[in-house]
């Protein structure tokens, strides 16, 4: 159940609109559109992440509260943010984008997330089962 | 006998009495002597009852003076048919001694039908409910609430009406004269401004001292609550005008009513606001609170037809129908940055919509509209306003504003617009039309393809839970009873096909939590009498505020399919405390303490069981649902309540 985002309801879903503006930034960050500044500040990584260690990763996505606006299963919200697994961003765009952020997602700095963390999470990100094709889904037809 | 020689004692000696003893009935009856001394008739010497209950030796013994209460038409009953004139269907509200006298003639004398008792077990719920059936039904009904105490518990739902402009119709108890108070509880119980209290978010209250003036002042408030912008409206009803005899029956009237016509907008800025449309090469309409009618969905659906042009719902109401090839409300941001003419109807935010506001390690804001983008604005929101609750958001800054009420204005704006549009022009917004419409078709797609994600995931992602529901209700006549938004991420606004204004009833109003589950069963109550099916995503935490709405539900056989969306948290608290952490550099993993429901998790079919409703979980397995959703239908077709949790995803 969600109370209010405190005063402002312009952070509800009938205040839509700006969240989608700051999703919609968020995802064409996540698509690869990253600048470079944002590259140029991070770390140096495989972007297989086959360093990580995707168990550790999911203890740490939990903790650390990344479930809270992408889902447990890295699924996203439209209205807290974008899907982020089963095939997430190039690892140096994804820390880039986790130090400083845009739109509403809050940063995380290396003191509170660090880098072998990130690397774990994104393997845990990587590990998600791939998504079903919408037309076998009787569901969603 | 002379009035003069008359004994007479009222209720309050006569209950001092056998609670007090001897003291007290000595200040009693001091009281009552001054009381009965005055020039007002005693009740038995205006109307004897015919058959009077009990005697007044069988009473109080042997008291000095006894006022005789006993009468067969006392004043409530007038102001029972005050509501069955207005067509009041039911009273809500949780009983209160302030309004026995009420209560009694609704259910004796008015035989309990049109207006019907419903039994609330909190006033936040009756005020709930009244606001759910409001949506559905285009109308208030009743709440009674008591006195002080209860008008306490109802605030909260009433400044949430109050702030979606909701008609409820409230009926307060109290006890003006202190001379008729009991002595002990009404006194706490009884307050000389009761209205007060709720003054900065009603539209309009009244203390009648007459029953001519309550049968005024009650159709008045009606007409009140019912004019745009429509808003709760409190009556006082003074116990002693309840409870006393009618001394002129034959005298008392009741006005007719009739409602006033809502405020369209002036003939020359609609003009204006048309020319603007027809001539704009990227409109875009906005609409939130927009229709408070069918006819406004039909009229909305007119306006963008001949305009061509895409709707951004921002779904306060039933507005637009989603799968309508102009809703384009899941690109609302591109849209408006790209618009070169921007209309809002009804927007209850249109700064907000028209501008970005981000609050993290930095504040800014700025306009995500184009440079020489015209906002034009229709809403009776600049009509009515008041100046302490905050409800009025940022000042925006538009270039027409229209003070009217949008639904009203839009058959002049519709005529208006295609007098202006050219058989050259149509070709150009027809050409428009139809990009929209194939761009529409990619949304709907897309959608469907980001519900995939998680599809599996337990627990349950919001957007499976939406399609397993939808693909079980959509061959009936639902009607959502819940807001969709955060909590469910906005799936069912977009996989479901909303097309009947009855179909969604938009949120709080103030985002005062504890809403959604009496609301939900004050719009299935409207619902019950059409057949429809009405469904409920019914949040966790807001359940937990006044959970014995379930019990109301059952009790009164509401039919209502309640699936709760259980994710163990305050969610959006979750994420406050998150940004607080990050802001301050401290961590982010202690986010969950005091935000979240859990340790020990709460069974909540257990809890609608222990009411009488039917309930099953909790649903971990997303596999489960659809069967699950298919036997709890059932049960609601048979016209009982059903449950079933949920174990879902945050959001």
């Amino acid at each position: 159940m969600q109370k209010p985002f405190a005063n402002y309801r312009r952070h509800n879903f009938r205040r839509c609109i700006k969240c989608i503006s700051a999703l919609s930034i968020v995802v064409v960050l996540f698509a690869g559109a990253n600048s470079a500044a944002q590259v140029a500040s991070a770390p140096k990584r495989n972007e297989n992440s086959a360093a990580g260690n995707a168990e550790n990763g999911k203890t740490i996505y939990v903790k650390d509260g990344c479930y809270e606006c992408h889902g447990r299963a890295g699924q996203g919200s439209r209205l807290s943010g974008p899907k982020i697994g089963p095939q997430p961003i190039p690892f140096p765009t994804f820390v880039a984008y986790i130090r400083s952020p845009q739109g509403q997602m809050p940063p995380y700095t290396s003191k509170v997330l660090s880098d072998a963390e990130l690397a774990d999470v994104y393997a845990f990100l990587r590990s998600l089962p791939k998504p079903p094709d919408p037309k076998g889904i009787p569901a969603l037809n | 006998m002379a009035k003069s020689k008359k004994v007479s004692v009222d209720r309050r000696n006569f209950l001092k009495t056998a609670a007090a003893g001897s003291v007290g009935t000595l200040v009693a009856k001091t009281a009552v002597a001054q009381s009965s001394a005055a020039t007002h008739p005693t009740p038995h010497s205006v109307r004897p009852s015919s058959t009077p209950k009990m005697s007044k030796e069988a009473e109080a013994g042997d008291p000095e003076r006894v006022e005789v209460l006993t009468t067969d038409r006392p004043g409530s009953d007038f102001m029972v048919d005050v509501f069955k004139a207005l067509g009041i269907e039911y009273i809500c509200a949780n009983p209160g001694s302030s309004f026995r006298g009420l209560q009694e003639s609704v259910v004796n004398y008015g035989g309990n039908k049109s207006p019907e008792f419903i039994t609330c077990c909190h006033e936040e719920s009756a005020v709930g409910m009244a606001h759910g059936y409001a949506k559905i039904e285009g109308k208030p009904l009743g709440v009674f609430a008591h006195s002080t105490v209860g008008l306490q518990h109802a605030s909260m739902a009433i400044f949430n009406a109050y702030c979606d402009r909701v008609p409820v119709y409230i009926v307060l108890g109290n006890s003006i004269d202190v001379t008729k108070r009991r002595p002990g509880v009404e006194w706490d119980h009884s307050v000389e401004d009761a209205a007060a209290m709720v003054r900065d978010y009603t539209k309009w209250d009244d203390l009648p001292i007459s029953l001519q003036h309550f049968a005024e002042s009650g159709v008045r408030a009606y007409k009140i609550a019912m004019t745009p912008p429509m808003m709760p409206v409190l009556l006082v009803a003074d116990a002693e005008l309840q409870e006393a005899p009618v001394r002129d029956d034959a005298g008392l009237r009741i006005p007719k009513l009739t409602l006033a016509t809502p405020p369209q907008g002036d003939s020359g800025a609609v003009a204006e606001a048309a020319r603007l449309l027809v001539a704009a090469e990227s409109p875009v309409i906005i609409v939130d609170r927009t229709a408070r009618t069918p006819a406004g969905v039909t009229r909305l659906i007119e306006l963008a037809e001949a305009l061509q042009a895409p709707v951004v719902d921002l779904a306060a109401r039933m507005n637009f129908p989603t799968r309508h090839p102009l809703n384009h409300s899941d690109n609302a941001r591109d849209l408006i940055a790209q618009a070169d003419v921007i209309l809002g109807l009804e927007v209850v935010d249109l700064w907000g919509a028209a501008n970005s506001y981000r609050d993290q390690l930095h504040r800014t804001s700025h306009p995500i509209t184009s440079e020489g983008a015209k906002l034009i604005s229709i809403t009776v929101g600049d009509l009515y306003m008041k100046g302490n609750y905050q409800d009025i958001q940022r000042y925006p800054e538009v270039d027409l504003a229209i003070a009217a009420d949008a639904e009203a204005t839009l058959p002049s704006l519709i005529e208006a617009v295609n007098r202006l549009i050219t058989s050259d022009r149509k070709a150009v917004l027809d050409a428009r039309g139809k990009k929209l419409a194939e761009d529409r078709q990619g949304l709907l797609n897309r959608a469907r393809t980001q519900a995939t994600y998680g599809w599996d995931a337990s627990p349950i992602t919001t957007a499976r839970l939406s399609a397993e529901l939808w693909a079980q209700i959509k061959d009936k006549d639902w009607s959502l009873v819940s807001d969709v938004a955060p909590g469910m991420s906005n799936w069912p606004l977009r996989l479901w096909a909303f097309e009947k204004h009855y179909q969604f009833i938009g949120g709080a109003g103030g985002y005062g939590v504890g809403y959604g589950a009496p609301s939900a069963v004050g719009a299935a109550l409207a619902n019950r009498k059409y057949g429809r099916l009405s469904v409920n995503i019914q949040c966790d935490g807001d359940l937990m505020y006044a959970p014995g709405i379930l019990w109301t539900a059952a009790h009164h056989r509401i039919p209502i399919l309640n699936v709760m969306h259980n994710n163990r948290a305050y969610h959006q608290e979750v994420m406050h405390l998150q940004r607080m952490g990050n802001r301050h550099n401290r961590g982010i993993d202690r986010a969950c303490i005091g935000t979240t429901i859990n340790n020990p998790n709460i069974d909540f079919a257990k809890l609608a069981q222990s009411m009488g409703v039917h309930a099953e979980g909790p649903i971990t397995d997303p596999n489960d649902l659809g069967p699950a959703i298919a036997r709890a239908i059932a049960v609601v077709e048979r016209g009982e309540p059903a449950l079933m949790d949920v174990i879902t995803q945050p959001r």
